[in-house]
């Protein structure tokens, strides 16, 4: 990845609703040249999304959010790509991570409430053939998610004009 | 015993027998005209407006470092709670002499050569009260930060105004500065990369300058806090590294705009011992030394770690900059490019308004803040001082409501 890739990158992860002329104004580049780099990193699929960070627990429907330590079977040949896959798949499934240490694959599950997942977990997760066995941990707060801070304790506190 | 009841009328009758207070004040201190950036201040300040943007700060968006302030917030834990000596903690002179080599190929002694002060501005003050005389002239090339006129006559100087102008990107040229020497200069005072024109002198440029203070015995202090802030490659060349320049430059510094660090008031001054062994018997019967937890964190800001995130810092700066400056150019108003600092100081003078009128209508037609130019002294009118250390979306809002502004004058 080149630098000139990378400085757009910096820029779409804080502000992914920055236009390609502003970007170009912003690194001192040609508009034409940004917006041919977005289009090859969106066909790339390193630009995989824009999506939106949301706080939920500002939301009225509040969600439930909760980790899983799964340890599985890895399949001869295959390795773990059959059994993450078959667990990413499910729509609860936020995220699932290959993982070093004590259990295999970190799994991050969101439901409307702690029954759905644990529901989810004993119905769907555990029942999976090469899973052997998965500890639950709920999360009961957000405080910092993909590097941005939720409380607002960082907000402008300068003078309105100074010297 | 005064009842609680009668202490405002006893007050009253002491008033008008004294006519106020005023009387006692010292002639110097009665002469310093109010600043005028404050009374924009109190205009912004009484409007309430919460839709206000401002562009009128003068400090980093960024809060200091995190790695910064726990250092600080750790040797707090610990107790470091008491005096450092006069000049500072020799360990951070040690850091700041290493930085000064690093960054602007400086070689000053960290015993004898450095002061650590209480801000850039201190050591303004202090570099100031230890050169003037009753009488003595100081140069200061204009548009310029507002304290160096007021301060020079604190000390019984006068302050001479030389005027910069746009067309020459707001630098001092050779031929201004000679034509305002008299017998009576002594001091020039040079701040580049400049608050409030964003401009920079090269080490070329400065060259001249250079020679004509070897001519006439000058001595230099150079107000460098904006040091680390150039862009465009443009890379700052401080005024003592020039030939011969060492021993007749105060280099006035800090860490304020650079590491984001205005609140800690943590500067430094260097220059030749004799200069700095007197600006530090000033220091030491007034201040005694630097607050110890801002040391402490001075000295986290020049490790590996702090000056990462002073990079990141300046490399965003560097974006906003370039998207103001096409903002102001794309809407009509001509803009010089400031090479230093965070501000652009686009020019107001095709409204017809003068600069006041322009910032105050701004404030309260766009809601929008920023500092007029004539604040700023000689050259400065009919220019507006605009800071962009502000997010790009308040930034993009900002623009598109002096722009609609713009439109409304027509």
């Amino acid at each position: 990845m080149n630098e000139f890739k990378l400085s757009i990158l910096d820029l779409l992860k804080e502000d992914a609703r920055l236009s390609a002329a502003t970007i170009a104004t912003m690194l001192g580049a040609k508009q034409e040249d940004v917006s041919a780099a977005i289009a090859e990193m969106e066909q790339d699929h390193v630009i995989v999304k824009y999506a939106t960070v949301v706080n939920w627990s500002k939301v009225d429907d509040e969600k439930v959010t909760a980790l899983i330590e799964v340890e599985c079977t890895p399949e001869r040949g295959r390795g773990f790509e059959n059994i993450a896959e078959r667990i990413y798949l499910y729509p609860e499934v936020k995220s699932v991570y290959l993982m070093s240490g004590a259990y295999d694959l970190l799994v991050e599950i969101e439901g409307k409430n702690l029954k759905e997942v644990a529901s989810f977990v004993s119905n769907k997760l555990s029942t999976i053939e090469s899973v052997i066995s998965t500890k639950s941990f709920f999360i009961l707060k957000k405080y910092k998610q993909d590097g941005i801070i939720f409380e607002e304790f960082e907000d402008d506190h300068r003078l309105l004009v100074s010297p | 015993m005064i009842k609680d009841e009668e202490k405002p009328q006893i007050q009253q009758i002491e008033r008008s027998r004294s006519g106020g207070m005023q009387h006692h004040l010292a002639a110097h201190a009665r002469a310093i005209p109010p600043s005028g950036i404050r009374r924009f201040f109190d205009l912004v300040s009484a409007s309430k407006d919460k839709d206000i943007i401002t562009l009128g700060v003068g400090e980093p968006d960024f809060v200091t470092p995190w790695r910064v302030r726990d250092a600080a917030v750790y040797s707090l834990e610990k107790g470091k709670t008491q005096y450092t000596p006069n000049a500072g903690m020799p360990e951070l002179r040690e850091a700041i002499g290493q930085y000064l080599n690093n960054q602007f190929h400086l070689t000053y002694d960290p015993a004898k050569e450095m002061i650590v002060t209480v801000g850039g501005s201190e050591g303004i003050d202090l570099a100031l009260r230890a050169l003037i005389e009753p009488g003595d002239e100081i140069l200061v090339p204009e548009p310029c930060y507002i304290s160096y006129s007021p301060i020079t006559s604190l000390s019984g100087g006068v302050a001479v105004g030389i005027e910069t102008f746009a067309e020459d990107q707001f630098k001092l040229t050779a031929a201004s500065l000679k034509a305002a020497i008299t017998p009576r200069s002594k001091i020039l005072i040079l701040c580049y990369p400049s608050n409030p024109t964003g401009a920079i002198m090269t080490y070329e440029e400065m060259l001249p300058i250079a020679k004509i203070v070897e001519e006439n015995d000058l001595i230099v202090i150079s107000d460098e806090i904006y040091a680390e802030l150039t862009f465009n490659g443009g890379r700052h060349a401080s005024f003592a590294s020039l030939p011969g320049m060492k021993d007749r430059t105060i280099l006035v510094s800090g860490f304020s705009k650079a590491f984001a660090m205005t609140g800690w008031r943590m500067g430094y001054a260097c220059g030749h011992p004799d200069l700095i062994s007197a600006m530090l018997k000033i220091h030491q019967y007034t201040i005694m030394c630097a607050p110890t937890m801002g040391q402490v964190a001075a000295l986290e800001a020049l490790t590996k770690g702090g000056l990462e995130e002073k990079d990141r810092m300046m490399e965003s700066y560097n974006q906003r900059r370039r998207l103001v400056v096409q903002g102001f150019r794309d809407m009509g108003l001509e803009c010089h490019e400031p090479h230093g600092a965070f501000y652009a100081f686009p020019s107001v003078k095709s409204t017809g308004l003068t600069s006041e009128q322009f910032a105050e209508r701004l404030l309260l037609e766009a809601k929008v803040a920023a500092v007029p130019g004539h604040v700023f002294g000689k050259g400065g009118e009919g220019f507006l001082r605009c800071c962009y250390a502000t997010s790009v979306t308040q930034l993009t809002e900002a623009l598109e409501r002096i722009n609609l502004f713009l439109r409304s004058l027509e």
